[in-house]
């Protein structure tokens, strides 16, 4: 489900669906258009189309009523009466200010992957700037000293994998402090990746004694190997080995046989396919569509004394979200994000992850347009996912309150507010079910769904 | 005279065979020998070189040097806060390594001094620094993180800790390893304590004493490297970590070469030191 549509439309569905009206669901939609639905042609617009909605929203609080006028009249005239009694530009103007912004020079971390896109390229592109922010974009050398910097206040915000926040919060591996999550980076985006002497093995069943990396053990990546090979019937804790390896030396890893494959970014799968020393077997999104990866984090204290900071750092990481979600930008932020300042790696494979027309390694070229996505809104429900899969794998052990959490580190409700405020179109619920590996989750029932695993740590 | 020049130019021409060997044998062995599977134009367009024309993932000698001149002409440029050019990243590295290692100097030549002259101090600590002597910095560098919350003070730390040791050791071996001679006719002199220590133990102890710094700035440099490719943001040892994080091997193999450089420039000039305060039997 995309959030970036049109909130200024005559003929947008008030029903839940998609934003033409066309089809049953917002996954249709986007797989009738191939790119999602159709956002704003710019920011400034999009403002103005907020303020211009709500003076009309006044005018006609009954949206039968409002949509009766707008179809006789059309909406361009509609917003030319409007301004004719009402100062929109002035309006819009104080909008876009918002309230000031308490601290104005932040620090944010990132590690040099894809996932950390739309926190990198809002630095070059200027979607900080633009909300009156003075952000240093700070390359940090893995996720544990990302973590350290972030609770040491060296930086504001930080770019953390999805489940960190959470991990931090309930203080496993670190000091419980609270963190919280107001927007999700990227949806999509990882892969696994075996050497190149596997390729015949592509059936997980046979990977028994098989080495593998992953970034960290708080990761999605973790979480989706370890999925991954349980369905196959592989115990992950006893069958094949895990280890917690930084990304850039997991190439030179596979290229020294010290391993057999990794989950992992897909700047780093595709480097290595690059290099020519393995080969893509499978991309996340065929795991689970729409997972999560990385976020953008920040601890409560830095909400609670910056507000306004926080709430234009927001604005912009959505702003860039939105920014990259569209596929004819991606060739731009390829370049952008692509020299030793930011990522530091060949501009060629970073377009390959981002336009999503790739090398596999084996000799074929493919496409796949989502290959890795962005979408800021925090789904509560991801923190559910994730919860359980840390008590299935034995990080968390007792008893765990999902919901309160989940609700507590991931922000949906003001993310939805702010993105409400920026004339994008939250979804209503903080919930949603999904599916990984055909198999539904209920984020309402997280124990049931634990239950239902037979392979797991036993506790 | 005439023998040590000759054995002087003699050693010089070895070097210069061997560095030609070395080149030569690296230079032959990075040679782009892999066989190159067939590959469509359009798959081989997404593929890097390695994969394309069979070329060597190792650079060779001559790869580097190109690259090398690149940095060489441009040492000071600033492309943001996490690309700047080699000279300023070896500016800071050099920085650091100043800050901690003068601040060791400050702590353990005068501690030296106080536990060598007592000798029973010297027995009751001797355990302690042992112990503490051979601690990784990369061991520090979590506990240093965690308690200082700031990377770069805790990098400055992490130096200051792992150079303090040869020095204090040092120091308390050459003050107390003055000869019994010397500080007795001192004392029938009716030299002051104060004065003893400054102008008959101090100039004794001094070759000692700068042996330890030496050792400690040879310790302090490889420290750097490894503090800064954890903590990041600047120095060489980050640029090391940036340049590994792109596989790119040539810049690593440029880095090496400069910090090998660096660390005898510094070794040097501490060398040069020991020799002003050496003084014959």
């Amino acid at each position: 489900m995309s959030t970036f549509d049109n909130p200024f439309d005559p003929d947008r569905n008030l029903r839940p669906g998609c934003a033409c009206g066309q089809h049953r669901s917002a996954e249709e939609h986007e797989q009738a258009a191939g790119l999602g639905c159709e956002p704003v042609e710019s920011e400034e617009k999009r403002y103005e189309s907020v303020v211009a909605s709500a003076v009309m929203r006044a005018m006609f609080p009954q949206d039968v009523a409002r949509r009766a006028f707008l179809k006789s009249v059309g909406a361009s005239t509609a917003l030319a009466a409007l301004s004719q009694f009402f100062p929109l530009k002035t309006a819009t103007e104080v909008f876009a200010q918002a309230g000031a912004p308490e601290k104005k020079d932040l620090k944010v971390g990132f590690i040099p992957i894809t996932c950390a896109t739309p926190i990198i390229m809002a630095a070059p592109l200027g979607f900080y700037a633009k909300h009156g922010l003075n952000v240093e974009v700070v390359k940090t050398a893995g996720w544990a000293v990302i973590r350290d910097k972030t609770i040491n206040k060296e930086y504001d915000a930080a770019h953390m994998l999805a489940p960190m926040p959470i991990a931090i919060s309930l203080g496993l591996g670190a000091n419980a402090i609270p963190f919280a999550v107001p927007a999700i980076e990227n949806i999509n985006g990882q892969g696994i990746v075996l050497a190149t002497k596997h390729k015949d093995k592509r059936d997980p069943k046979d990977w028994k004694g098989l080495k593998f990396a992953i970034p960290f053990d708080y990761s999605m990546h973790n979480y989706l190997l370890r999925y991954y090979l349980a369905e196959a019937g592989l115990d992950p804790d006893t069958d094949v080995q895990l280890r917690s390896v930084p990304p850039p030396e997991m190439v030179a890893n596979l290229r020294a046989d010290n391993i057999d494959g990794f989950l992992a970014p897909d700047n780093i799968c595709q480097r290595a396919i690059y290099d020519g020393v393995g080969f893509m077997h499978l991309l996340s999104k065929e795991i689970w569509d729409g997972h999560p990866c990385c976020s953008f984090a920040a601890s409560r204290e830095f909400i609670t004394t910056a507000p306004n900071s926080f709430a234009a750092l927001t604005r912009a990481i959505v702003d860039a979200t939105a920014y990259a979600s569209k596929a004819e930008n991606r060739k731009q932020i390829a370049e952008a994000i692509a020299p030793a300042n930011y990522i530091n790696a060949p501009v060629t494979v970073l377009e390959q992850v981002l336009t999503g027309t790739y090398a596999d390694g084996l000799g074929g070229v493919k496409t796949d347009a989502k290959r890795v996505d962005f979408d800021p809104f925090p789904w509560q429900s991801f923190a559910v996912w994730m919860l359980t899969q840390m008590k299935r794998w034995g990080q968390i052990k007792g008893d765990v309150d999902y919901k309160a959490v989940a609700e507590q580190v991931y922000l949906a409700t003001d993310t939805k507010k702010l993105m409400t405020e920026m004339g994008l179109t939250p979804p209503s619920s903080a919930y949603k079910s999904f599916a990984v590996m055909g198999k539904t989750f209920d984020p309402a029932k997280p124990e049931d769904y634990l239950a239902s695993f037979k392979i797991r740590k036993a506790s | 005279m005439m023998t040590t020049s000759s054995l002087r130019l003699r050693a010089g021409l070895v070097s210069i065979a061997l560095l030609a060997a070395f080149l030569g044998i690296w230079h032959l062995a990075t040679r782009s020998t892999a066989p190159v599977a067939t590959m469509s134009p359009e798959y081989a367009k997404l593929m890097g070189l390695t994969a394309t024309q069979g070329k060597s993932a190792m650079p060779g000698p001559l790869d580097v040097g190109a690259k090398l001149w690149q940095h060489l002409k441009r040492p000071f440029y600033d492309n943001g806060p996490n690309d700047k050019g080699l000279g300023i990243q070896l500016a800071y590295s050099i920085a650091r390594v100043g800050t901690g290692y003068l601040l060791a100097v400050l702590v353990a030549i005068p501690l030296g001094f106080l536990i060598g002259m007592s000798p029973l101090l010297s027995k009751a600590l001797d355990p302690f620094i042992q112990v503490l002597k051979p601690i990784s910095p990369l061991a520090w560098m979590p506990l240093a993180l965690y308690t200082i919350k700031d990377s770069s003070i805790s990098a400055i730390f992490v130096i200051f800790i792992c150079s303090i040791w040869p020095m204090l050791l040092n120091t308390v071996f050459g003050v107390a390893s003055v000869r019994k001679e010397w500080v007795n006719v001192a004392r029938t002199l009716e030299v002051g304590t104060v004065r003893r220590a400054f102008t008959v133990i101090l100039p004794a102890a001094a070759p000692t004493i700068l042996t330890g710094m030496r050792i400690s700035i040879g310790i302090a440099w490889l420290v750097i490297v490894a503090a800064e490719m954890l903590v990041g943001g600047t120095g060489v040892g980050y640029f090391v970590w940036n340049e590994w994080n792109n596989l790119s091997i040539t810049n690593v193999i440029i880095a090496i070469l400069l910090i090998g450089i660096v660390g005898m420039l510094l070794d040097q000039i501490l060398a040069r030191f020991t020799r002003m305060v050496t003084f014959p039997e």
